[in-house]
């Protein structure tokens, strides 16, 4: 069989010599290693003070967007739902009234837009399904809760705030993800 | 009255040296406890504790908080006076030794001389082999009186263990004893502190090896730390103990660990004697602080290599472990004891 | 009374104390943690009569060797209280009998012993139980007996690995 990797070595069963009995040789050899990395750089992050930068696919929680005007741009079509391997979205549409042109883009509008962060397994199928580039995957992660009833994002969770009213927050929830 | 005619004054300074010691000593445990997870840590590229605190300075005294405040559990069919017995007796058994170990050489105060031990006794190191076997009590109490099968078990290991090495320790320990002709560890460290006289570890290297890997048993360290071997064998003998009970016990193998390098300083590198440094030409109060310095610098050294040791090598499995003791240690001991006698006839 | 006096008979109720209970403890963990008991206040009066040797050596011998290994079968028994066997009335009898005749025979013993009467226990003087003096004397006087009880020991110990080594 061809070895997995290049520094396996084969098991010696020979018996042991008496310099190697003695165990002691072997011991502060360790003793050696162990000292060596005292002086080793430490990998570690210091977490809330420092963060890993995310790679630039990251997949991270779901933004509803918006379109330039601070139109939601989601129809509820469902092709997310359908496309989303984990089940984790549901959606309830609802009909465009006259006089909310400014809100939403089409006639027809996501009420409720559901997403359980606990099934979803954030492959980004529903990003790709989408054919108004209404759902987007962001560079951040859910945050820990008390409760499963709290990783059950809606749309006040998810929806970007308006450019218009609100250009600061939709400049935070766009990110620039370095910051995460 | 007779009774009363005893020396107050000396009786008020022991007591206020025992104070000093004791709580001295608990006090390097509690930062021992820190010392370990961050050498731990260092040794393995990790920081380490160091978020209470500066550096992470508080720490042990959070960890010993969260001891306190834990819910205290005695389980129902346990033995209730011998459960509580238990981590008593391995906290005061790790606490007695310190009676003997010269802390220091004497200091003037107040216009009287101040031994800094609390006793000199001629036979100092058979009262620390005494107290170390007393030791045993705590461990072994504690393991039968929690009624589980896997304390008691851990608890019968532990004992055995105990006793296996305690044998080799002191046949090394005879070695020693027959060059320096005096069972004080106070005549022990003078002795080496005399000019022209190097420390004991330059006359008895394979006795000091010995005595170092006994040591670590009776202190169930790592690589002997099978009577608590948290993670391949349920825990170990205090698995039923909660809160500070639990506290105790794994306090007083720190108290044991700090003990147990005292007197390895004191035996074979010169208690509180200073290397390539004549004590004399300083001022005695001054020379005596020095001097306590000295050893606990030393005893910080040999901390740090039972903690380097612990995070080097595994655990050994249990036949390995009464193999080593008996059939290469004993042995060992018992050679280096002869050679020691033929070495001491021939200088005759 | 001096301190030496109250000392002694403090150790002395001691010893007699934990004795007694050795012998009426229904647990047989208890009575093995009693005759611990027992023997330090007897290291306790060994210190009180300056032989600090034998103290140590009493303790780290009896207390520390010899009763953990007590403990060590004692634990591992299967001592519930229905085991216990239960003995008849007669013998109890019987056994109180031996026990007061023994008790008797001692105590006449020891009142008739003029040798022991005129003596009187050296508390803080004697130096016989120094390990120096004791070393003197059993590698001087006692030679011969020391080394053959070390020969017994030896025998025994090997005795024990035969036995225990099945094959």
């Amino acid at each position: 069989m061809e070895a997995l990797t290049s520094r396996s070595a084969q098991v010696s069963r020979k018996p042991m010599s008496l310099a190697e009995r003695l165990f002691l040789p072997a011991i502060f050899k360790g003793m050696g290693i162990t000292f060596s990395h005292i002086f080793k750089k430490q990998p570690t992050i210091r977490y809330p003070e420092q963060r890993r930068e995310f790679s630039p696919v990251f997949r991270g929680l779901h933004v509803l967007n918006r379109d330039e005007e601070g139109r939601e741009r989601c129809t509820a079509c469902g092709l997310c739902a359908v496309a989303c391997p984990a089940e984790a979205i549901t959606m309830e549409a609802a009909e465009r009234l006259p006089g909310e042109e400014h809100l939403y883009r089409e006639e027809k509008y996501a009420a409720v837009y559901e997403i359980n962060m606990l099934r979803c397994i954030f492959c980004g199928l529903c990003e790709e399904a989408c054919p108004k580039d209404a759902i987007y995957l962001s560079e951040t992660f859910a945050p820990a809760n008390y409760t499963r009833k709290g990783f059950i994002y809606g749309k006040d969770d998810m929806v970007i705030p308006n450019v218009k009213t609100d250009p600061e927050g939709f400049a935070k929830a766009k990110g620039s993800p370095r910051n995460n | 009255m007779t009774l009363l005619v005893l020396d107050w004054l000396l009786i008020i300074e022991k007591l206020v040296l025992i104070a000093i010691i004791v709580f001295a000593s608990l006090g390097i445990a509690l930062y021992t406890t820190f010392a370990e997870r961050k050498v731990a840590a260092i040794l393995q590229d990790r920081p380490g504790p160091e978020r209470a605190g500066p550096f992470g300075l508080f720490q042990p005294f959070a960890d010993g908080l969260k001891l306190i405040m834990k819910e205290e559990i005695t389980p129902n069919s346990s033995n209730k006076t011998l459960f509580i017995l238990g981590p008593g007796l391995a906290m005061t058994a790790a606490l007695m030794t310190c009676a003997v170990i010269p802390w220091g050489a004497s200091v003037q105060l107040f216009g009287r001389t101040i031994d800094l031990q609390i006793a000199d006794v001629n036979i100092g190191i058979l009262y620390i082999f005494g107290v170390v076997s007393l030791g045993v009590y705590g461990i072994m109490i504690g393991g039968w009186a929690s009624n589980n099968k896997f304390s008691l078990m851990a608890a019968l290991r532990g004992a055995s263990q105990a006793i296996s090495y305690e044998l080799a320790m002191g046949i090394a320990l005879i070695a020693l004893l027959m060059t320096t002709g005096s069972l004080s560890l106070k005549t022990i460290v003078e002795q080496q502190m005399a000019p022209g006289h190097l420390w004991n570890i330059a006359y008895q290297p394979i006795g000091f090896l010995l005595f170092f890997i006994c040591a670590m048993a009776e202190c169930n360290r790592t690589p002997f730390d099978l009577p608590e071997a948290e993670n391949e064998l349920n825990f170990g003998y205090h698995q039923e103990y909660s809160s500070m009970k639990l506290g105790f016990y794994l306090f007083s193998e720190y108290v044991n660990m700090i003990m147990s390098s005292a007197v390895m300083a004191s035996l074979y590198f010169g208690g509180y004697d200073i290397p390539f440094f004549n004590e004399a030409l300083l001022p005695q109060n001054i020379a005596a602080l020095v001097g306590v310095g000295a050893l606990l610098i030393k005893i910080v050294i040999f901390i740090f290599i039972f903690m380097w040791i612990r995070w080097t090598i595994p655990r050994f499995r249990y036949d390995q472990l009464m193999n080593l003791g008996w059939k290469s240690l004993i042995p060992i001991a018992l050679v280096n004891m002869l050679i020691t006698g033929a070495w001491i006839l021939a200088k005759l | 009374m001096n301190t030496t006096e109250i000392l002694f008979f403090f150790l002395s109720a001691l010893a007699i104390f934990s004795a007694i209970m050795v012998l009426i403890s229904k647990n047989p963990i208890h009575s093995v943690l009693w005759l611990v008991g027992v023997f330090f206040a007897i290291s306790g009066h060994y210190i009180l009569l300056n032989a600090q040797f034998l103290a140590i050596v009493n303790m780290i011998v009896y207390a520390g060797a010899i009763m953990v290994l007590f403990l060590f079968v004692v634990m591992l028994m299967n001592l519930n209280a229905e085991t216990e066997p239960q003995k008849n009335l007669w013998m109890k009898l019987a056994g109180v009998i031996s026990g007061g005749c023994l008790l008797m025979v001692f105590v006449s013993l020891v009142r008739q012993a003029t040798d022991l009467n005129a003596k009187k226990a050296m508390t803080t003087t004697g130096d016989i139980g120094l390990i120096k003096n004791l070393g003197k004397l059993l590698f001087n006087e006692y030679v011969v007996p020391f080394e053959i009880t070390s020969v017994l020991f030896l025998s025994a110990m090997i005795g024990a690995i035969v036995i225990g080594k099945k094959e």
